[in-house]
């Protein structure tokens, strides 16, 4: 038998350029694009690097002292012990019982809270149940007797192992999630 | 209050003698005590606190009720009084409680008035129950061995089937064309008269032209395909800094992804949580659980505590508090649509009511995250036209739908009749 190598060889270099090709393409790496011109940002992106601030991203924390635009209250109590016993006694929700919406705050709490506290706000949430993390009380926790303040106060600072919640939820939502809580908390108590 | 301030009136050797009794005494309480009652009294109450062998907000409790006694010469009276209220205690200016509430920074443990004398011997025999025996997780060979050799065998086994079939074809033309050869006439086994392949082949005519359609419509159509999927992205799935698995968080914890990406109900980015949202929950979870590990290591050749400490390397936590020195985690971006097209998250998340998984798919599925949908504008319009726009309950809708509902005579609009298909809608 007479095996043409020429024909051989050519077909075994095709095949290597073809596994070549398609091996080029690699999951862990963006694809090729045509002239990309429009589709780089000029402008600036979120979390872009960049050497515009000295710290080299685009993301900066607002200037000491801004406020947002719009009806802000700055929450003046600081993050003590004492801070916390005036927020429990004095503190109350400036939202009246027409702006107070279970609906949205039921929505605001199932996302945020309910993973550790438990839909119901009895401390057995999911991650309770699997024990990965432990010691999340009962809002009804008779120790505890948390009120309206201590509610908002631990939303915005945390306590302990909680952490604060004041950069998920803006002002109106720890509120309503406030008022929320102490729904589920006469709730338990019945 | 009475006793502490009875147990401060004895004279040193009184409390001495005493001491000793209570000793004995406690200890065979300690004995009674139930220790899986404990536990879970001990998870409900303070575990948020204090860990067994670790400190956290407060002190490691491993035998804390021996070492009161041995080392600070307390009683179980004096721990009753501090678990129920430590900061009358400590204001009824005990020396040891305040010593150690200066320890901690004066950090305030809460008071437990509803525990009885039965809970607290039951919390304390737990503290003094010998912990459990570490499960032995086996970062054996096998795992490490296993995690490369998936793609690589893969590779290599395509390689070997597709040279098979290689010389599978080679041999099936040569067989063809020696019959095409007998058929002609030509007398192939007399090896000097035998026309090569390659020119038998040239001189039919048909069969090259056959050929020569065949590759070219092959070629347009690799070509085509080569060229439409320039520049889309589907399943990108780049190596992150951390690895971070959605399976774990958002699939076997059931995390809601607006917990970490909350900026989706509310602005044009779903956003990337900033580490101090991990840190809500990985101040307390410092290692998973052995179950976990042992899966990582088997199943996907990684080391789920040591992903751990990366985050902690980062945000700079010591264990129980910050050091000051972080680093930026650098996430490497996954979704990215060119410059010339907006999208916004609030518009469909919030107004459209859609699930993340429409377009990202199985998330909670991911070990790692890679792009599910294409981002083809195509694609975009593709959903504009099928899906319906959820005008109930929306007031800002009321009137617009009342109009376009006449105009296109039905009841439910897509988002393309409500404009949807509009150039500058998404381009600007
Ligand atoms: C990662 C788990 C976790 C999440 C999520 C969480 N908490 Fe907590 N929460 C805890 C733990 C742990 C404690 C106990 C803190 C302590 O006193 O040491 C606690 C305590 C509290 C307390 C009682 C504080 C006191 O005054 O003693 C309130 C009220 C509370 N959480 C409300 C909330 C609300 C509202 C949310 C949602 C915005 C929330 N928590 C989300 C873990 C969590
Ligand atoms: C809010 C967090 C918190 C909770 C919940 C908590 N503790 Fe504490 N505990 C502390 C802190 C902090 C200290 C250190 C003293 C101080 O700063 O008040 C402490 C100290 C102690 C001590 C003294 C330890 C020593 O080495 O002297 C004991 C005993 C103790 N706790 C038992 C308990 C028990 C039992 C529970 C549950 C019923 C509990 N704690 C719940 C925060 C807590
Ligand atoms: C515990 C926090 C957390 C939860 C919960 C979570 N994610 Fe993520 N997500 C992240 C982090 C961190 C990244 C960046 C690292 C990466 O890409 O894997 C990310 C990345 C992503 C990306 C890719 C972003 C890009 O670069 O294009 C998508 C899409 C995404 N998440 C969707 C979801 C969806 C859908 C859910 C709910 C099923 C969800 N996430 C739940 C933390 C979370
Ligand atoms: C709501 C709670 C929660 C939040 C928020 C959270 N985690 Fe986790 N994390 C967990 C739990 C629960 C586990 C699994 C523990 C186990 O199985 O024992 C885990 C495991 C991990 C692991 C090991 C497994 C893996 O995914 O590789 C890493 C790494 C990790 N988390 C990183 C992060 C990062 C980074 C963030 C912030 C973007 C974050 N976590 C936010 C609860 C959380
Ligand atoms: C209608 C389809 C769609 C839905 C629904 C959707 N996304 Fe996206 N997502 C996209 C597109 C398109 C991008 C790319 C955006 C860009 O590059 O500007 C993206 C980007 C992202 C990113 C990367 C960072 C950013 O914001 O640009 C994250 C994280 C993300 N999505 C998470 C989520 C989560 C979490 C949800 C559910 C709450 C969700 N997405 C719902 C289409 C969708
Ligand atoms: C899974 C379906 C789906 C996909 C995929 C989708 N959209 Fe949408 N989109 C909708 C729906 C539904 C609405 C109508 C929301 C409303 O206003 O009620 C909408 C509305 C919009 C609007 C506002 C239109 C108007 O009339 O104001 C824009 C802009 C938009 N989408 C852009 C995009 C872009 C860009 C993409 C692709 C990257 C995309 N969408 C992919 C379902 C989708
Ligand atoms: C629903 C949103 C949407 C609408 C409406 C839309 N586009 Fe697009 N268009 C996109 C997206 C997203 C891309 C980017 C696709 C990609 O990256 O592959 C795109 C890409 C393009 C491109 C390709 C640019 C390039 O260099 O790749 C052209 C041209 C274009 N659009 C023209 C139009 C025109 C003309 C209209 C009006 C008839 C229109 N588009 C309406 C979303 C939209």
């Amino acid at each position: 038998m007479h095996i043409n190598m020429k024909i051989a060889t050519k077909y075994i270099v095709v095949a290597i350029l073809l596994v070549g090709f398609t091996s080029c393409q690699k999951n862990s790496r963006p694809n090729y694009q045509y002239m990309p011109n429009m589709y780089e940002p000029i402008g600036y992106e979120a979390y872009q690097e960049s050497d515009a601030f000295a710290n080299g991203v685009e993301a900066q924390l607002p200037a000491e002292g801004s406020i947002p635009r719009g009806n802000f209250m700055p929450y003046e109590i600081e993050d003590t012990n004492e801070g916390y016993e005036l927020a429990k006694a004095s503190l109350t929700n400036p939202l009246d019982s027409t702006q107070v919406d279970f609906v949205r705050g039921k929505e605001l709490y199932d996302v945020y809270c309910g993973i550790c506290h438990g839909n119901k706000g009895n401390g057995q949430g999911k991650l309770v149940q699997r024990e990965k993390i432990l010691g999340v009380p009962s809002y009804d926790d008779a120790g505890r007797a948390i009120t309206t303040g201590s509610i908002y106060h631990v939303i915005y600072y945390g306590k302990n192992t909680m952490g604060s919640y004041a950069n998920q939820l803006n002002e109106e939502e720890r509120w309503q999630v406030t008022a929320y809580v102490e729904k589920l908390k006469a709730e338990l108590e019945k | 209050m009475k006793h502490v301030i009875y147990r401060n009136l004895t004279s040193r050797i009184l409390s001495l003698g005493f001491i000793i009794l209570l000793t004995v005494s406690t200890s065979l309480s300690a004995q009674e005590g139930d220790v899986a009652k404990g536990k879970s009294l001990f998870n409900a109450n303070c575990a948020a606190c204090h860990k067994l062998n670790k400190p956290m907000t407060g002190p490691a409790l491993a035998n804390v009720e021996q070492r009161l006694i041995e080392e600070e010469g307390l009683d179980r009276e004096w721990i009753n009084n501090w678990i129920r209220n430590s900061s009358a205690l400590i204001k009824s200016g005990d020396a040891y409680a305040n010593k150690i509430y200066n320890e901690w920074n004066q950090v305030a443990m809460n008071a437990f008035p509803q525990l009885s004398d039965q809970d607290i011997t039951d919390i304390l025999a737990y503290t003094a129950a010998p912990p459990p025996a570490p499960v032995v997780v086996d970062a054996g060979a096998d795992a490490v061995v296993q995690e490369p050799g998936i793609s690589n065998d893969l590779i290599l086994g395509a390689l070997a089937v597709l040279f098979a079939l290689l010389a599978l074809a080679l041999v099936l033309v040569k067989r063809t064309l020696n019959r095409f050869a007998e058929a002609k006439g030509i007398d192939t086994v007399i090896e000097e008269k035998r026309t090569p392949i390659w020119k038998a082949f040239i001189q039919n005519q048909f069969l090259v032209l056959v050929t020569a359609i065949f590759f070219l419509l092959a070629s347009g159509y690799f070509v085509y395909g080569y060229f439409m999927q320039v520049g889309i992205d589907q399943g990108y799935e780049p190596v992150q800094p951390i690895h971070y698995s959605h399976r774990i968080h958002a699939g076997d914890n059931a995390i809601d992804c607006k917990y970490c990406h909350s900026s989706a109900r509310v602005s044009k980015h779903s956003g990337i949580p900033s580490l101090n949202i991990c840190m809500n929950c990985h101040k307390a979870i410092g290692e998973v659980a052995a179950e976990t590990q042992q899966e990582g290591l088997k199943e996907y050749g990684v080391d789920y505590n040591a992903e751990i400490q990366k985050l902690y390397e980062a945000v700079g936590w010591d264990g129980t508090g910050y050091t000051g020195e972080t680093q930026p985690v650098k996430w490497i971006r996954i979704h990215n649509l060119p410059d010339f097209a907006y999208f916004n998250h609030s518009q469909h998340v919030s107004v459209a009511g859609l699930e993340c998984q429409t377009c990202h798919g199985p998330v909670e599925e991911m070990e790692i995250m890679y792009q599910h949908s294409p981002l083809t504008m195509g694609w975009c319009i593709n959903c504009h036209r099928e899906t319906n726009v959820k005008v109930k309950d929306n007031g800002y809708y009321t009137k617009i739908h009342e109009q376009l509902s006449k105009k296109y005579g039905v009841e439910q609009l897509t988002a393309a009749q409500m404009g949807g298909l509009e150039c500058g809608k998404c381009h600007y």
